[in-house]
């Protein structure tokens, strides 16, 4: 055999799993990212007193495939001014980002294509703030005005965002002491609390940036529809198109993952070390129940026989996933034996589930927003990056920082240091409003041009 | 739209394609500026309006308006029809509110006429006049959010407007250019419910106005976006010969309904809101307030709807005796008036519309300097114009 094979065969026996991992994920991604689309779309219908996407499938659920289909056998469009190869490459830059700062992540403590670099988060965030560069050179090598406006507009909220999202971070990195992400979960269950109860102003402040550097609204700015048509992703279409949206769902999925790791305790059950909560073990299996028994219960008012088999077929597989959930809960009962030698399994199950709904929370959150609140103006989103969210998130890095230094001389520990962390909150909060006030005071408004003559004409 | 590049002092090296600007603007950093196009393909350009921005990066130092896309020649059309023939015409220039334009141009002629319509059809159709005004008010605020962002109301504002569409649907047969005013009164008798529906909706209306506000009103981001946001003063507003909402706005209390009454108007107790600096905000709150007072309008007028006849005898053919007339009403846009000639044949001689959307565009330019690209169209969303009224 020769070495460079023998190599690529000793390569494979080391990494089988994650590759493996990394592929399912490559695979799976898209159909999820279309499935978040669909539930998007069905929530802004309830929210808009409407039914949304009915058409394909019971209740639209094929609604995603149909997309996806529609979109890759669309034709190829590339403007003649464009850079050809730039174009090509700016859509694959973006969604490969998105993709890759997946695999620094952790669903469950069982379930991570890259196990336990060190850098976890970093990780994470810098693969993901790569995809700035799919944006800036897609609009750029599109060769047009709008685009390139979206483009200049995406690359500067970027920049200004991703700053007071950084700093939001190290807030809460700074009571894990561990930039890896399992061991921040385990911090989380050692303290006895997720760190959004620690740290809330740097929740929030992550909140608040992490929408403004996903581009969605009230911040979506970079592909403003009613004023840059779709921003950088003007000329963009079919496929190519539909790789910056898959990358924007996925970046979505992103920064989502990031908070419930560090701040909403990643896969931990709402309060994983207290005993006699015990019982919030039996909630993911009854949830699933009652998605499919809704189900069950919707089966007869289906137009089509079709539909209902359809129904039927997703009830049968809330049911299942439902066993599944159950097992971990009913298995110790049957033979106590098992208990043990299954637990790392079990455990990985339960996590999933918890990490997936806090990310669902978080994400609705995000949908939620969007339907509610008109879009920023760019002078405003500028203003409040720099002027409130920036100033907001270093001061309370340095305030958490005092208070962890306080925390550890009284030998503070679990509930006992939200003593020291809330009045740090709160003073790092009044620290922002007080410069926000301040700056509102010195505004200017946009000077108008010299009175024209208006009776002219 | 020559009056806008009229509006500042002409420079040398003016060609067709450049954009006037303030002589002496500087870019920042000396950079070259950007003339981008919008429209007339463009999601918030409300038809197909064409704008030619020129741009110091985001920041608009100079505008076009470029118009004509929709142009149907409606008034060299209405010298080749009966007076009858030309009525459904109009309903397709301000195509969201037909009603109104329908109004207008009955009550034109029927001056022409010296004809009058009988009190029964005229309390109708200021009922259905106002029940227009509030779905063109509803629609202009849907898309208006829409255009800063707020995805939402739109849905809200389309709901209700479904349900003036119906009182429309069952009362002439059609929704959006109903035609459903004849020269001399109406052609059809009120259905049967007709009170009790527009009873309804206006109760319904009631709080829904308010599910509006909550959304929008006090919203931060809302305010920042609209309040000083184009600014027209009074006095420009005036001498840009604006009307409407965008008028009252800017403070100026002109209202036709109450300065020149038609229709039934002088009959109901209504205010007419006005605002205060003149900016998008309180031109927001000028349309919301007014789609109260309509609502109150239409509360009072299905209380006493008065018996009789329904159409005054003008005849099945139309000759109005040689002469001209100018007739205007408070259309939801704006002053709506019609200037018709007739030389005593069946056809009028001249018909010349003055559209509201026309005229208050002519502000746009003086509005847009130097605010920035996403305020374009916040602005062209506040002026509430519609495609086909500006073009005829």
């Amino acid at each position: 055999m020769q070495p460079a094979s023998q190599a690529t065969l000793e390569f494979l026996k080391l990494y089988w799993a994650p590759l493996l991992c990394g592929l399912a994920v490559v695979a799976v991604l898209p159909l999820i990212a279309g499935y978040v689309v669909l539930v998007e779309r069905k929530i802004m219908a309830d929210m808009q007193a409407r039914l949304g996407p009915m058409r394909v499938g019971p209740h639209g659920l094929l609604q995603p495939i149909a997309d996806a289909v529609k979109l890759l056998i669309k034709e190829d469009v590339i403007p003649d001014s464009a850079d050809k190869l730039v174009f090509w490459l700016a859509p694959v830059l973006s969604v490969g980002a998105a993709l890759l700062s997946l695999a620094g992540l952790a669903i469950g403590p069982a379930f991570q294509i890259a196990q336990d670099i060190n850098i976890g988060i970093l990780f994470v965030v810098g693969i993901s703030a790569m995809g700035i560069f799919g944006i800036v050179l897609g609009g750029w090598a599109s060769n047009s005005h709008y685009s390139l406006m979206g483009a200049l507009r995406s690359s500067a909220q970027l920049v200004s965002y991703e700053t007071a999202a950084g700093m939001a971070l190290v807030s809460g990195l700074l009571f894990a002491g561990t930039l890896n992400i399992k061991s921040i979960v385990e911090a989380q269950r050692e303290q006895g609390m997720w760190f959004v109860i620690l740290a809330p102003v740097a929740f929030f402040t992550y909140l608040v940036a992490s929408i403004a550097e996903t581009n969605r609204a009230p911040f979506d700015l970079p592909e403003a529809e009613s004023e840059l048509v779709a921003g950088y992703m003007t000329e963009f279409s079919g496929f190519r198109w539909s790789l910056y949206f898959l990358a924007e769902y996925t970046n979505m999925i992103v920064v989502a993952s990031v908070a419930t790791t560090l701040f909403l305790g990643g896969w931990l059950r709402p309060f994983a070390s207290v005993r006699w909560l015990d019982f919030l073990d039996f909630v993911p299996p009854l949830l699933m129940i009652a998605v499919g028994a809704y189900c069950v219960l919707r089966v007869p008012k289906q137009p089509s026989r079709m539909q209902q088999w359809f129904m039927l077929a997703v009830a049968g597989l809330c049911i299942a996933l439902a066993l599944v959930l159950a097992m971990p809960v009913i298995a110790p009962v049957l033979k106590a034996s098992l208990r043990e030698a299954a637990k790392p399994f079990f455990a990985g199950i339960h996590g999933g589930f918890w990490f997936l709904l806090k990310v669902s929370a978080y994400i609705y959150l995000f949908m939620w927003l969007r339907f509610t609140l008109p879009r920023y103006r760019f002078d405003q989103l500028m203003r409040l990056g720099w002027h409130f969210l920036i100033p907001l998130s270093i001061i309370n890095v340095l305030l958490v920082g005092v208070a962890m230094i306080a925390g550890a001389y009284f030998h503070l520990h679990g509930w006992w240091l939200l003593l020291a962390t809330t009045p740090a909150a709160l003073v790092a909060l009044v620290a922002a409003l007080l410069i926000l006030a301040a700056e509102k005071q010195s505004e200017t408004r946009p000077d108008r041009a010299v009175p024209s003559d208006f009776y002219a004409g | 739209m020559k009056a806008v590049s009229e509006t500042v002092p002409a420079t040398k090296g003016k060609t067709a394609l450049s954009i006037e600007t303030t002589s002496d603007h500087k870019t920042l950093l000396g950079a070259d500026e950007l003339i981008i196009n919008m429209g007339p393909q463009h999601p918030s350009t409300h038809g197909v309006l064409r704008v030619k921005l020129k741009l110091d990066g985001e920041r608009v130092i100079g505008s076009e308006c470029v118009i004509g896309y929709l142009h149907r020649g409606v008034e060299k059309i209405a010298e080749n029809r009966t007076y009858q023939q030309f009525a459904p015409y109009v309903d397709r220039m301000d195509y969201v509110a037909a009603v109104s334009n329908g109004l207008g141009y009955c009550e034109a002629v029927e001056k022409l006429l010296m004809a009058e319509a009988p009190p029964r059809a005229r309390v109708i159709r200021t009922i259905l006049t106002e029940l227009q005004r509030i779905a063109s008010h509803l629609l202009w605020l849907g898309t208006h959010a829409l255009d800063i962002g707020a995805l939402t109301p739109l849905f809200y504002c389309f709901r209700e407007r479904e349900e003036i569409l119906k009182i429309f649907e069952k009362y002439c047969g059609a929704r959006l250019t109903t035609h459903a005013f004849r020269i001399g009164g109406l052609q059809y008798e009120a259905y049967d419910t007709l009170e009790k529906d527009v009873e309804r909706f206006c109760k319904d209306f009631e709080s829904r106005i308010v599910e509006y506000e909550d959304l929008l009103t006090q919203n931060r981001i809302w305010l920042g976006r609209t309040k000083g946001v184009g600014i027209l003063t009074a006095e420009e507003a005036i001498a840009f010969g604006v009307t409407g909402p965008v008028l009252r706005a800017s403070g100026v209390k002109w209202d036709i309904r109450k300065a020149m009454p038609y229709a039934a108007y002088d009959q109901y107790k209504f205010e007419i809101p006005v605002g205060t600096t003149g900016d998008t905000y309180d031109r927001y709150l000028v349309r919301m307030e007014e789609m109260r007072q309509s609502r109150l309008i239409c509360l009072q007028a299905i209380e006493n709807i008065p018996s009789g006849p329904i159409l005054a005898k003008v005849g099945k053919v139309l000759k109005p005796p040689p002469g001209e007339v100018y007739h205007a009403i408070e259309a939801p846009k704006g002053e709506l008036g019609y200037y018709v000639v007739s030389d005593g044949t069946i056809q009028p001689y001249r018909v010349r519309i003055r559209p509201p959307s026309f005229v208050n565009l002519q502000a746009f330019d003086r509005m847009v300097r130097g605010h920035l690209v996403a305020d374009v169209v916040a602005i062209i969303g506040t002026l509430d114009i519609v495609l086909g009224e500006v073009d005829r």
